[in-house]
C-alpha cells in the first residue's frame, strides 16, 4: 500500500474563533504503484488533502501511512525529512525557484533529503523530460512546458514512493498538457511510484482508470 | 546544494542590492582597517622608538615637546644646553653612555630633519634587540663631513653613497642653504622608525657648519648664566681677541668648505638634547628616577624618561583619539548591519513563496532559518573581506603620501593583529541581523503561501 488514509480530520479556526471543518476522511487509499486521479469542486478541499497527505499541513487526528510509514504523528522535522525522501510534488504553478537553472532546481529537490545530491541524476531526469539541451536556463527562459517539465524532474529526484500533482496540467497550454500527463504516467509507471492526480480537467480524467471525487469520502462535504 | 550555495543563489538574484549591502559593510570595514593599520604603526612606533638609553637629558620646558623632537624630530627643540654641559654629564659616574644630539637644520632635498650626533649613537639599539645596520660600504659618520642617511630618505630623495648635499637653517620655511655640503658615507638599513626619515651628520661638521656656532661673546655669556658662574670680563676680552685673529687667518687663507676645517671652540657649541644610558642593570631603573630628580631640582636642565612620554601621549591623545575612531567606525559597521537587515528583510515578502517551495520540497524550518542567516553572513563577510582588501589597498597607497607628508612611517604591508577578531564579529553582527528575517522564514506559513 502506498497511501493509507484512517479517520483523518482537519479543520481551520475561523477568526471569530470558531471552527471550521476541512477534512473528515474515514479511510482512502492508494495501491502500490496505482496511479488516481482526485477531483472535486474549488473549496472542496484537495489542496488541503494533498498538503495532509504530505506532511506540510498537520491533521487534527486519523493516521497517514505512505509506504508502510505513519506520519501524521511524527515531529514535524522527521516530516519534512519524510516528504524530501519519499514524496513528489508537483504544483500546477511549477513552483520553479527563479534564481535556479533547470539542472539547480533539479538539484535543488535533492539537497533536502539525506542522499548526497547528484549531478549525474539530475542530468538523467531532465534528458528523461527531453531538456536535456536546456540544463543551464534559468525559468524565465523557458517556455511554461518546459518549466513544468523540470517540476517533473525535479518531483522525480529523490524516488518518491508517492507523487502528488496539483493540477500539473492547468497552466500549460493544450499542446503540452498531453504530453505532461503522459511524462508523469509513464515515469510512474518506469519508476513504480504511486500518484495522486488532482485536477479539474474530464479530459484528464478518464485517462485514468481510478477516478476519485473528494466530495465523496470526504464526510465534510457529504454532509454539505 | 547546501545551504550556502543555496544562499548564494539568492545573493546573486538580488545582485543589485546584495552588492550595496555588501559594500557598505565593506566601506565600514575599509575604514576600521586603516584605523587599526595606523593605529598599530602608531603603537608600534611610539612604544619601540626610545629602547637604546634610558632618560633624554634637554633644556627646561615641555617634557613631551623635548621627547618628540629628540625621538620623533617632530617640532621645534625647546632650546640647547652647551656643550660643555654634555661634556660634564659623560664624567658623571652614574653615566654609562651619552649621546649628543644637535637638531635644526632640515636637508634642501625633501626637508628631512638633520640630526648631528656622534657614531657611538648608531651602537645603540633602536628598538629593543636591534642594532643599527648600514650597507656593505657604509661607514658611522668617520669623517666632518660625512652623513649616514635614513633609508626612507635615500629611497624618496634617490640618494646614493658618495652623493652630497646641503641643508638648509632652521624649518624648510627659511630658505637659507648652507654653503657647506656633507657626504653620504652610509645609508641605513630600514628600522621603521623616525630614524629612517632622518639625515645623521657628523656633530663636528654641524657646528662647522657656518652659523651654527654661536657668537663667542654671547656664547660664553650664555654659558656662564646656565652654569651661575660670574663672566671673568678680562679673560672674555682676551678670548675675543684671539678669535677675531683666528678668523682673519681662516678667511685669509682658505674657503668655506669641505677642507677648511676650523675647530669651534666647546664654548660657542650647543646641543639640543643628551640621549642618557645609565650603568648598572638592576638599579638602572632606580638611578634614571633618582637621577632624573636631582635634574628637577636644579634650574638647568631636565631628564625625561621618554617612555613614562610617551606612555603619556598614548594614554591620553593618541589611545582617545583611537578609541574614538574605533567608536566611529564600529558604528558605521553596525550601521552597514542594520543595512543588511533591511535588505533582507524587505525581500523576504517577495521570497516567502520561494520558502514555502523550499519547505514542500522537504526543507525543515531549521533549514530555510539557516539559509536566510547564511546570507546574511555571506553578505557580510563578503563585504568584510572586501572591506579587508579594499583597507589594505588603501594603506598601501596611502603610506607613502602619509610617510611624506607627516613623518609617520606606515609600512604598506601592515597587518593589525586585531583583524583577525574583525572577521568573528561580522558573523555574529550577522547572525544578529540576520536573525529576525531567518524568523521570518522559519515560521512561513507553506499551505497558505503556496496557495496564493
Amino acid at each position: 500500500m502506498s497511501l493509507l488514509l484512517e479517520n483523518v480530520k482537519k479543520s481551520y479556526r475561523e477568526p471569530d474563533g470558531s471552527t471550521l471543518p476541512i477534512l473528515d476522511i474515514e479511510r482512502f487509499e492508494i495501491k502500490d504503484k496505482e496511479q488516481v486521479v482526485l477531483i472535486g469542486e474549488s473549496g472542496s478541499g484537495k489542496s488541503t488533502l494533498l498538503n495532509v497527505i504530505s506532511g506540510i499541513t498537520a491533521v487534527d487526528s486519523g493516521k497517514i501511512t505512505i509506504a508502510g510509514t505513519e506520519i501524521a504523528s511524527m515531529a514535524e522535522v522527521v516530516r519534512d525529512r519524510f516528504r524530501a525522501e519519499r514524496i513528489g510534488f508537483v504544483f500546477q504553478t511549477f513552483n520553479l525557484l527563479p534564481a535556479f537553472s533547470a539542472l539547480e532546481n533539479v538539484l535543488l529537490g535533492m539537497s533536502f533529503s539525506r542522499k548526497k545530491p547528484s549531478r549525474e541524476r539530475a542530468k538523467e531526469l531532465l534528458a528523461l523530460v527531453g531538456l536535456e539541451h536546456r540544463l543551464n536556463h534559468h525559468p524565465k527562459q523557458m517556455s511554461v512546458g518546459e518549466q513544468q517539465r523540470v517540476a517533473v524532474a525535479r518531483a522525480l529526484a529523490n524516488q518518491p514512493r508517492l507523487l502528488l500533482a496539483d493540477e500539473p496540467t492547468a497552466n500549460v497550454d493544450i499542446a503540452n498538457q498531453q504530453t505532461i500527463l503522459e511524462l508523469l504516467r509513464d515515469a510512474c509507471t518506469q519508476n513504480q511510484i504511486a500518484m495522486l492526480l488532482v485536477t479539474h480537467s474530464q479530459e484528464v480524467a478518464k485517462q485514468f482508470e481510478r477516478v476519485e471525487t473528494l466530495t465523496e469520502f470526504n464526510k465534510v462535504h457529504a454532509r454539505v | 546544494m547546501n545551504t550556502l550555495t543555496i544562499a548564494w543563489k539568492s545573493i546573486r538574484q538580488r545582485r543589485i542590492a546584495s552588492l550595496l549591502t555588501a559594500l557598505s559593510v565593506a566601506l565600514g570595514v575599509t575604514l576600521m582597517i586603516s584605523v587599526l593599520v595606523i593605529n598599530g604603526v602608531i603603537d608600534r612606533m611610539f612604544n619601540q622608538t626610545a629602547s637604546g638609553y634610558d632618560l633624554i637629558v634637554g633644556p627646561k620646558g615641555s617634557a613631551l615637546q623635548l621627547v618628540l623632537n629628540t625621538v620623533f624630530r617632530v617640532g621645534a627643540p625647546i632650546e640647547n644646553l652647551p656643550y660643555r654641559y654634555y661634556t660634564e654629564l659623560q664624567k658623571d659616574p652614574r653615566v654609562k653612555e651619552a649621546i649628543p644630539f644637535a637638531i635644526g637644520d632640515v636637508t634642501q632635498k625633501g626637508g628631512f630633519p638633520i640630526v648631528g650626533t656622534i657614531p657611538r649613537y648608531f651602537a645603540l639599539e633602536y628598538i629593543p634587540g636591534r642594532h643599527f645596520r648600514i650597507n656593505k660600504e657604509g661607514k658611522f659618520l668617520p669623517g666632518t663631513w660625512d652623513s649616514v642617511i635614513g633609508s626612507a630618505v635615500a629611497k624618496q630623495n634617490n640618494w646614493k653613497m658618495g652623493d652630497e648635499f646641503s641643508l638648509i637653517h632652521g624649518s624648510a620655511e627659511s630658505g637659507h642653504v648652507h654653503d657647506e655640503k656633507f657626504k653620504i658615507v652610509g645609508i641605513l638599513a630600514p628600522t621603521g622608525t623616525p630614524n629612517d626619515r632622518t639625515v645623521f651628520v657628523n656633530l663636528r661638521g654641524f657646528y662647522q657648519v657656518s652659523g651654527h656656532e654661536k657668537p663667542l661673546e654671547e656664547a660664553i655669556r650664555r654659558e656662564a648664566a646656565f652654569f651661575g658662574e660670574k663672566v671673568d670680563e678680562e679673560k672674555l676680552k682676551a678670548q675675543l681677541k684671539e678669535s677675531a685673529e683666528h678668523d682673519h687667518h681662516d678667511h685669509s687663507g682658505h674657503d668655506h668648505g669641505h677642507d677648511h676645517g676650523h675647530e669651534v671652540p666647546d664654548a660657542q657649541k650647543e646641543v639640543t638634547a643628551i640621549l642618557v644610558q645609565m650603568k648598572g642593570d638592576r638599579l638602572r631603573g632606580f638611578s634614571s628616577i633618582k637621577f632624573q630628580s636631582e635634574l628637577k631640582e636644579g634650574n638647568q636642565a631636565q631628564a625625561v624618561n621618554p617612555i613614562q612620554q610617551i606612555s603619556w601621549l598614548m594614554t591620553n591623545i593618541v589611545g582617545n583619539i583611537r578609541t574614538m575612531l574605533i567608536v566611529l567606525t564600529s558604528l558605521i559597521i553596525v550601521v552597514s548591519g542594520v543595512g543588511i537587515f533591511v535588505s533582507i528583510y524587505n525581500s523576504m515578502s517577495d521570497r516567502k513563496r520561494e520558502i514555502a517551495i523550499m519547505r514542500a520540497l522537504g526543507a525543515g524550518r531549521a533549514t530555510v532559518f539557516a539559509i536566510i542567516l547564511s546570507e546574511s553572513v555571506l553578505l557580510c563577510l563578503g563585504g568584510g573581506i572586501l572591506g579587508m582588501i579594499l583597507g589594505h589597498g588603501l594603506v598601501f597607497i596611502a603610506a607613502p603620501i602619509i610617510e611624506a607628508r607627516s613623518g609617520l612611517l606606515i609600512d604598506p604591508f601592515a597587518f593589525s593583529s586585531t583583524e583577525l577578531i574583525l572577521l568573528p564579529i561580522l558573523v555574529v553582527l550577522a547572525s544578529l541581523v540576520g536573525f529576525i528575517p531567518a524568523m521570518t522564514a522559519y515560521r512561513t506559513d507553506v499551505a497558505s503561501t503556496l496557495s496564493d
